[in-house]
């Protein structure tokens, strides 16, 4: 469950136009719709699954509805928002293509952010032997929900062997500041753009 | 967090004529109601509740004369619970048609002088929701708070939003749907005709013999309570396990499930009226909002203004949770508000009365965001 500030919000409210309709997927607490309605003026749901999450975003106000990701998004028309938004959540997702593939059934834009398991920080850990706990990654092995483990580079080939198109790419350190040049190596968190 | 204590019924009399969904007509009506709360100045705090199937007006609190008589939801209502009444005015009501004194079947026909028996109309959920928006004028209410129901009660919590759209902002449907299956239905026949071929019946005018169709209305009892429960529930609940003298090979109660539905079918046949469950499962059987929108159930829902929440259990096969969110993706395809919650409360259908912590946890924080 989300709580605190990401950095990523600040990129996905700056794609979000007023009145445009926003799916988020794994939404928590609620916190990111709840920026992009009061300040984008967008409408919006969220999806979520564990029960504190639910309950905090109703009591935000937010239309979020309880389910699980891993079944899809049936149920949910084609083409009904015009961003479906996964942040942090790919990697703690089984099925990915379907997910992908259904994010962009139903939105016109699919917004992915994720950690970047080649940020340099990870690539030392792994090099001294262990596996990385860092802003971004901040779990220990034993108990992380995140079941994928990939890097923009992964990323981008799975995007092209699904054909779909990246819009725009930024990637975020972890003190959340922009990263221009060797962003698979100086990047911790990635925000991509898609589309198809 | 306490009950609303002691609760007095009220009733309302409407003289003006009321013209049914069938086209049948009603030259008066009564109904009876129980308030708990109080009604702010600005009249905003109004929420109605409405009843399933074998449900009537007292809805919580208890009566000073009887023993044993707490509210039907009584466990959500009071001063820091859900439905708090320390903010809210609550309204239960029971339906028309019903047995728990609103005109029914059991009533005296004015025309006749006899009791309405047959002659009682084919009541449906729109005809509730319409004879509810009276009570509303006759108190004072042009919008509600919230309508909240559960099973047939969320059905009619649906139907305000869609015959009365400015005069509902929220509408909270529970372990409803908005239109049973095929299996729905087939297990309402079963229960009407369980009622109809009970020679006790005489056609529905069964009060000028002095007698009731007492087995028929057990009967249907005992089948709706099966499919109220869940099978893990009755599993964890009777499972095998027999009564003294089992094992005598005969057709006496022998399992305990078998003493325990009994008791419920002979417990509500003492209390209800047989034409009044014929008339409650036939108002389940016709809602359909979509029917006319060509089974679209978004257009259906488009005219709405209300904010929904939609709450399921993952235990009820009657209304199972797929259903309800057959309204929610409805909602959602039109842009309308909603949220969406399911419970893992092990009690089935009957999980919408039961005091599940994240249920009532739920329903109580979203109707904490309601403004007054």
């Amino acid at each position: 469950m989300q709580t605190v500030e990401r950095a990523d919000f600040d990129l996905i409210a700056s794609w979000v136009k007023p009145n445009e309709r926003v799916l988020d997927l794994g939404c928590g607490d609620g916190s990111l719709l709840k920026r992009l309605i009061e300040e984008r003026g967008a409408f919006g749901y969220g999806i979520e699954r564990e029960e504190a999450g639910v309950l905090a975003a109703i009591a935000q106000g937010i239309n979020v509805i309880q389910g699980d990701l891993e079944q899809g998004l049936a149920g949910f028309d084609d083409g009904t928002f015009n961003h479906v938004v996964l942040s942090r959540t790919l990697q703690t997702v089984r099925h990915t293509e379907r997910l992908l593939t259904e994010m962009l059934r139903v939105g016109r834009e699919a917004v992915v952010s994720f950690p970047n398991f080649a940020y340099w920080k990870n690539r030392v850990a792994v090099m001294n032997g262990r596996m990385p706990v860092s802003e971004d990654l901040p779990y220990e092995w034993f108990d992380t929900p995140n079941l994928r483990f990939f890097t923009l580079l992964d990323f981008e080939a799975l995007c092209a062997k699904m054909q779909l198109v990246i819009r725009e790419r930024q990637v975020l350190d972890e003190a959340g500041q922009l990263v221009v040049a060797g962003p698979n190596f100086l990047g911790s968190l990635a925000v991509y753009r898609l589309g198809r | 967090m306490m009950s609303v204590g002691l609760v007095i019924p009220q009733q309302a009399h409407f003289s003006a004529p009321l013209v049914l969904k069938s086209g049948a007509l009603l030259p008066s009506f009564d109904l009876v109601y129980e308030t708990y709360g109080t009604l702010n100045a600005a009249k905003s705090n109004a929420i109605l509740v409405c009843h399933a199937l074998s449900g009537h007006h007292h809805v919580a609190g208890y009566y000073a004369d009887q023993n044993d008589s707490i509210g039907w939801w009584d466990n959500i209502i009071g001063p820091g619970r859900p439905l708090d009444t320390d903010r809210f005015f609550i309204v239960g009501v029971n339906n028309l048609g019903g047995c728990h004194g609103s005109t029914g079947p059991a009533s005296i026909n004015p025309a006749t002088g006899k009791h309405w028996g047959a002659d009682f109309p084919v009541v449906t959920v729109e005809d509730w929701v319409t004879t509810q928006a009276r009570l509303a004028d006759a108190l004072g209410i042009d919008v509600w708070a919230a309508v909240i129901g559960g099973s047939l009660g969320g059905m009619q919590a649906l139907q305000w939003t869609l015959s009365f759209p400015e005069r509902v902002r929220h509408s909270l449907v529970i372990a409803a749907a908005a239109k049973l299956s095929a299996e729905n239905i087939a297990f309402n026949e079963i229960a009407r005709q369980a009622i109809l071929s009970d020679p006790d019946f005489h056609g529905g005018n069964y009060y000028a013999h002095d007698v009731r169709p007492l087995n028929g209305l057990r009967l249907a009892r005992m089948l709706g309570h099966i499919t109220y429960l869940s099978d893990d529930q009755m599993a964890e609940k009777f499972g095998r396990r027999q009564r003294p003298g089992a094992g005598s090979y005969s057709f006496e109660v022998e399992f305990e499930i078998e003493s325990y539905l009994r008791y419920q079918g002979d417990k509500f046949a003492g209390l209800f009226d047989a034409n009044t469950y014929l008339r409650m499962t036939r108002a389940l059987d016709y809602f359909d909002p979509a029917l006319a929108y060509d089974g679209q159930l978004a257009a259906a829902l488009a005219p709405a203004q209300a904010s929904f929440l939609v709450i399921a259990f993952s235990t009820d096969w009657r209304f199972a949770p797929f259903r309800s969110r057959e309204i929610v993706h409805a909602l959602v395809h039109n842009g309308q508000s909603v949220a969406y919650a399911e419970s893992n409360c092990a009690h089935g259908h009957d999980s919408f009365l039961m005091d599940d912590a994240y249920y009532h946890a739920v329903v109580a924080a979203y109707l904490q965001r309601i403004t007054l």
